[in-house]
């Protein structure tokens, strides 16, 4: 059965992909917050904040991508749920294909989706003055960790998907997700933040993320900076996928 | 074919099946009547290998629901209670990707064809959120159909469905026994049961009260009785007599 793993994925990826194409709605709403956010830092606030950098939509891209992400992977939870509801996800496993591929298909169609929005956001960064001579290099290494941060938090996102009740509450779980960049290096440098605040912030995953992304953009050197990143990621993708599992053998049982 | 024994679930304190038992032959249709809530649905998640039972054994095609879920799965088709078909992919394009998921030769071909079995041939090419309720159940049962299962489950087929939509699915359920396959389905409608079904089963309070043919069925109750029944006056009655063209 698991022989078909390959075949079954690509035909259910085939079909949320064109959800995504039908809906381009989507990947638009997606893309609106962080532009939104880009547009303020930049264009009102941007002038008071002491980046030590100099331009500050470079220092800020690093985070806006990230806060592109974690807007965009509730559509998967949003997907998965109305997969639940419809009754199609039942309907899919009590055919013989292999079960998991229902879900893999859902979190590849969150990969492409969020690239999508990320392209969309750089964009949009560009005209605002965006500039980096990196190299095609560091430009695989920032593509390579936002798959990675992607792939962690679809799979978190998965989790909501399968056990919400409603649909607001599929969706709900992304809000500090998006809110966790504002207590990290996306903004300001945290050298200014209180001790405690400062602590946290210098210490959660986003902070790495960011700093990494940026050095890579700015050609700076990475330093182990990009290990912890790449840690955090990974760690944070193992365990969410654990639990997402879990909740599914537990749904499907 | 299908065979239940001594089946229980409970949900919470709640005890839906309390030792349900059956058989089904294979190549024939069975009916499961009872009335909402007596758990037909979840007799049908359990042999379909979506929900597991508290107690008790069921088998299907000779594989057991618990132990050998994933042959159960090659065996079976389910049509669930409510349509489940994908609203934003067209009527088409659900019945190739179930093909697909099949692992069928030329799912394009086996679409066009159920498109015009289940006379859809014209809404094919849109999308599915566009469709009537009866159209929806309609492709539903066709994505059932696809891969020739030797068991097909089917929860409340017709409810919904106009009459002429019904027939037409009571007709594809018949070509389906002729054909060999075996259709347990569930019903509200007891003309359904006594149109299509080799055998009735009643499930009520968690049991099966009773199971036999119609002819069987029909013998439990006293023999048909003459009745004087006094007849209302029709509209029709009314009119001809104030009319007067008709004096009877
Ligand atoms: N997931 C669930 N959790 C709790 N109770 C449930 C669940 N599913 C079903 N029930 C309860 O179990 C009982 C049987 O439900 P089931 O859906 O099997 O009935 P049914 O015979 O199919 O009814 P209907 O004719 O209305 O479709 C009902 O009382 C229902 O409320
Ligand atoms: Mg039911």
């Amino acid at each position: 059965m698991t022989r078909h793993f390959l075949g079954d994925t690509t035909a259910l990826l085939g079909r949320s992909l064109r959800h995504i194409t039908r809906s381009m709605d989507t990947i638009i709403t997606t893309t609106v917050m962080p532009i939104m956010f880009m547009l303020l830092f930049v264009y009102v606030f941007g002038g008071a904040i002491e980046s030590g950098s100099d331009s500050y939509v470079t220092y800020l891209l690093p985070g806006i991508l990230l806060i592109t992400v974690a807007s965009g992977i509730s559509y998967t939870a949003y997907r998965l749920f109305l997969d639940m509801q419809s009754g199609i996800f039942e309907r899919f496993q009590s055919m013989p294909i292999a079960r998991s591929a229902v879900l893999w298909a859902h979190v590849l169609t969150s990969l492409v989706a969020n690239l999508i929005s990320l392209v969309v956001v750089v964009v949009v960064a560009l005209i605002m003055g965006f500039r980096s001579s990196a190299g095609i290099g560091a430009w695989l290494g920032v593509a390579g960790l936002l798959v990675l941060f992607t792939l962690a938090l679809t799979w978190l996102a998965v989790i909501p998907g399968l056990t919400a009740k409603t649909i607001d509450g599929a969706s709900a779980f992304s809000y500090p997700l998006v809110f966790l960049p504002f207590l990290s290096s996306a903004f300001v440098p945290t050298d200014t933040m209180p001790g405690p605040v400062r602590a946290f912030a210098e210490n959660q995953p986003v902070t790495s993320i960011v700093d990494t992304i940026r050095d890579l953009f700015t050609q700076q050197p990475v330093g182990t900076g990009v290990w912890v990143a790449v840690a955090w990621c990974v760690g944070l993708l193992i365990v969410a996928y654990a639990f997402a599992m879990t909740t599914y053998r537990r749904r499907i049982s | 074919m299908i065979s239940v024994r001594a089946l229980e679930k409970s949900y919470q304190d709640l005890k839906v099946l309390r030792g349900v038992d059956f058989e089904v032959a294979r190549g024939s249709i069975f009916a499961l009547l009872g009335s909402n809530g007596a758990g037909k649905t979840t007799v049908v998640r359990i042999l379909s290998t979506l929900l597991t039972a508290d107690a008790g054994s069921a088998g299907v095609n000779g594989f057991d629901v618990a132990t050998q879920a994933a042959r159960v799965r090659e065996s079976i088709s389910l049509t669930g209670q409510f349509a489940a078909v994908d609203e934003i992919l067209t009527g088409r394009e659900n019945l190739a990707l179930v093909a697909r998921l099949r692992h069928l030769k030329d799912p394009g071909k086996i679409a066009d064809d159920l498109l015009e079995r289940f006379s859809l041939t014209d809404a094919g090419g849109r999308r599915v959120a566009t469709y009537s309720g009866g159209m929806r159940r309609r492709l539903d049962i066709a994505m059932s159909l696809i891969g020739d299962p030797p068991v097909i489950f089917l929860d409340e087929p017709t409810t919904g469905l106009d009459p002429e939509a019904r027939i037409e699915v009571w007709q594809a359920v018949r070509e389906l026994a002729a054909r060999g396959t075996t259709v347990l389905l569930t019903t509200q409608y007891l003309d359904e049961a006594e149109q299509l079904a080799d055998r009735i089963a009643i499930l009520h309070e968690g049991r099966i009260i009773v199971n036999g043919t119609l002819t069987e069925l029909k013998q439990l109750l006293p023999p048909a009785k003459v009745e004087y029944v006094e007849k209302q006056p029709t509209l029709e009655d009314v009119f001809l007599t104030l009319v007067g063209k008709d004096k009877r």
